[in-house]
């Protein structure tokens, strides 16, 4: 990839909302992705390679757990902050994001809010700092919009439960070196359970072939008879609502990211339309090419500031399901949109592996299809505003 | 080992630069402001040298609360403590004044400024805050280390270099070279968490008149379109550089 020339756009000056040290920590995000992301991504995703080295890295700027306290060995940060990181990652790539989005909304969140004190004690330190890896098991071959079809179960073996089943399309499993896992017990209720690599029966094949999140590593989760100690649930909650809550915050992280991806586009558009002249002139210079642009910013600008006040009424405990699904659907929408616009204006060039905007456009086929595909969101708000569910 | 270090704030470099005023004062709408680079390849040799030698670093910079991201950014890489003087710089010597008032009464063995600052490049402040104290001081700095106590400097002549030694205390003024930028930090959480509690004192200043002013700033000429002559009318291009553009 050419240098990384990244300049955010703040058309709204939205900054002015943020904090001293919300600025600092977006600022420094911003700078490890252009030292330690931008110079390497290109070549892991052609590679289909989940470059580890960036896990020791991603612990220290403060992306695995955030708003985890830090008596847990989190940085115990506001979620605006969150948000920012999570966007600065997604600029440089939506694999890179994806890690840690697991890492902190389904591995590390779960564990904090359903874990018992022991186990939050003996996970989240290590998860952290990336010493631990952690994937989320939902998703089954024959179950993805409507998880709570799930067949994956636990049975009750008086000392332990003995867990089958098989989870698909597992974001880190490969490498993960626990897995909080989703299944249901005798009575049909699901409960979370944290699996450990390692145990006898459970295997974690990778996905390949992959066109898109290709430096993010994706894998099932087989379950054969696996011996789950006791202390390995999740005490504090069971029902769907538990994986879901966690889902939550993860589309929350995704709104937020989706935004430095179409920031991305928009600026190396932006950028290469002054410098790229056609008929004499800058093709900056045509309408048609400053339609796409200023359509851009504005789609950006309206989604900067959705996101903003969703990340205020989490701050406050108020923001509802509805709401985080209506600005994951409209960020990624959005940022689809723009990729797509935004390779057009570089012409050529779009589509190698010079600039960023071609691989954007293949990871966010599947931004748009994970934690919720687009038109799923669409019946929550409608489900929402309506009152009628139209799922089923 | 009391390593201070002066930061000032600057625009960043991709900043697009106005004046207002009658083009007397820099425009800071919608700029972002950053640590000096030179100041941050101090601050970084001073994080090098107490991970080495122990010690304690100083952040002070003279400036409004509006610079304080800035030096809590550089509380974030590493700094201890950081002391703000409460004035707006407007030259060299006022600059130079209060950061030498406030070292006078508190102890330092090596002070480590810029060789400039990148927005007014003056280049001054150290030489000035050394001559305040009775210090040496040394400028544009490309190389310290320590041998029994005394600092080996070594520093950019014109075409090669000079190396030097000095005891402390003692001033620099560093750049790039001081350390490589591969080896400049970006704040981790952990500093930006530690950075929440860390001292940063706000010190007003004496009063004292400045002994310059900025009447008005100029840009640079924009750069005229290109104009391509085909090679083999080398006849046309003389005559160009000769009647139009004027430089023959
Ligand atoms: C790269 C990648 C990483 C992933 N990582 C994880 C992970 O870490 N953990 C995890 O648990 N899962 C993960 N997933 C799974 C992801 O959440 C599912 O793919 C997603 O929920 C959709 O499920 P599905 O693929 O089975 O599609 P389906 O549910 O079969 O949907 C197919 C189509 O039908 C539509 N559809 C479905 N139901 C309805 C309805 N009621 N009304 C109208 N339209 C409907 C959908 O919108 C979609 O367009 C990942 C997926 C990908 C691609």
């Amino acid at each position: 990839m050419s240098q990384d020339l990244y300049q955010a756009p703040d058309y709204f000056l939205m900054d002015e909302l943020l904090s001293e040290e919300h600025k600092l920590i977006r600022d420094a995000a911003r700078e490890w992705v252009k030292k330690d992301i931008s110079p390497i991504i290109e070549e892991a995703c052609q590679k289909a390679e989940f470059p580890n080295q960036i896990i020791k890295g991603l612990g220290e700027i403060g992306a695995f757990g955030p708003y985890i306290p830090s008596k847990y060995g989190g940085p115990e940060l506001d979620q605006i902050s969150y948000g920012l990181i999570m966007q600065e990652l997604e600029r440089g790539d939506s694999g890179v994001r994806s890690t840690a989005s697991v890492q902190s909304s389904l591995v590390m969140y779960p564990i904090w809010k359903y874990g018992s004190e022991e186990q939050k004690n003996k996970y989240l330190p290590k998860l952290a700092t990336g010493e631990l890896m952690g994937c989320f098991g939902l998703t089954e071959p024959d179950h993805g919009s409507n998880p709570g079809g799930m067949t994956t179960n636990i049975k009750d073996m008086g000392d332990y439960y003995l867990l089958n089943g098989a989870k698909m399309w597992i974001s880190n499993s490969p490498f993960a070196d626990i897995a909080v896992v989703w299944a249901k017990n005798e009575d049909g209720r699901i409960k979370g359970l944290i699996v450990e690599r390692g145990m006898d029966g459970f295997t974690t094949p990778e996905t390949h072939n992959k066109w898109s999140l290709r430096a993010s590593s994706t894998g099932e989760l087989v379950f054969d008879n696996v011996k789950i100690p006791k202390e390995n649930i999740l005490p504090h909650r069971d029902g769907l609502g538990a994986p879901l809550s966690c889902l939550d915050s993860a589309r929350y992280g995704i709104a937020w990211g989706t935004i430095g991806t179409a920031m991305d586009c928009y600026d190396t558009a932006l950028r290469y339309s002054k410098e790229r002249i056609q008929f004499g002139k800058p093709i900056a210079s045509f309408q048609l090419q400053q339609k796409k642009l200023a359509e851009m910013i504005t789609e950006i600008t309206k989604a900067q500031f959705l996101t903003w006040r969703l990340g205020v009424l989490r701050n406050e405990g108020r923001a509802t399901t509805g709401q985080i699904s209506m600005c994951k659907r409209n960020n990624v929408d959005m940022a689809l949109k723009i990729a797509r616009e935004a390779r057009q204006i570089l012409g050529g060039m779009g589509i190698t592996g010079e600039y960023s905007i071609m691989r954007h456009m293949m990871n966010l086929e599947s931004v748009v299809t994970y934690e919720g595909t687009h038109d799923i969101h669409l019946l929550i708000t409608g489900h929402d505003i309506t009152g009628e569910s139209a799922f089923k | 080992m009391n390593i201070v270090v002066c930061i000032s704030s600057v625009p960043d470099t991709t900043a697009k630069i106005n004046f207002v005023d009658n083009d007397s004062k820099f425009d800071e709408n919608g700029v972002q402001f950053v640590i000096n680079p030179y100041d941050e390849f101090g601050l970084t040799k001073a994080i090098l040298l107490k991970e080495k030698h122990g010690g304690k670093i100083i952040a002070i910079t003279v400036g409004e609360q509006k610079v304080e991201p800035v030096i809590r950014k550089a509380l974030a890489i590493g700094a201890d403590e950081a002391i703000r003087i409460n004035h707006t710089p407007k030259d060299s010597y006022t600059t130079a004044y209060h950061i030498a008032e406030y070292l006078k009464s508190n102890s330092y063995d090596l002070i480590i400024t810029g060789r400039e600052s990148i927005d007014y490049n003056g280049g001054a402040v150290g030489g000035m805050v050394a001559e305040f104290l009775s210090l040496p001081f040394i400028n544009a700095c490309n190389g310290l280390n320590f041998s029994d106590g005394i600092a080996q400097i070594t520093r950019e002549i014109d075409g090669g270099k000079e190396k030097l030694s000095a005891k402390l205390p003692l001033i620099i003024g560093g750049q790039k070279g001081l350390v490589q930028e591969s080896e400049l930090r970006i704040p981790n959480m952990r500093g930006i968490m530690q950075a929440r509690t860390k001292p940063l004192s706000i010190i007003e200043p004496s009063n004292i008149e400045t002994l310059s002013t900025s009447v008005k700033f100029e840009k640079p000429a924009e750069k005229g379109a290109c104009k391509l002559v085909s090679s083999d009318n080398v006849g046309e291009l003389v005559s160009l550089l000769q009647n139009e553009a004027k430089v023959i």
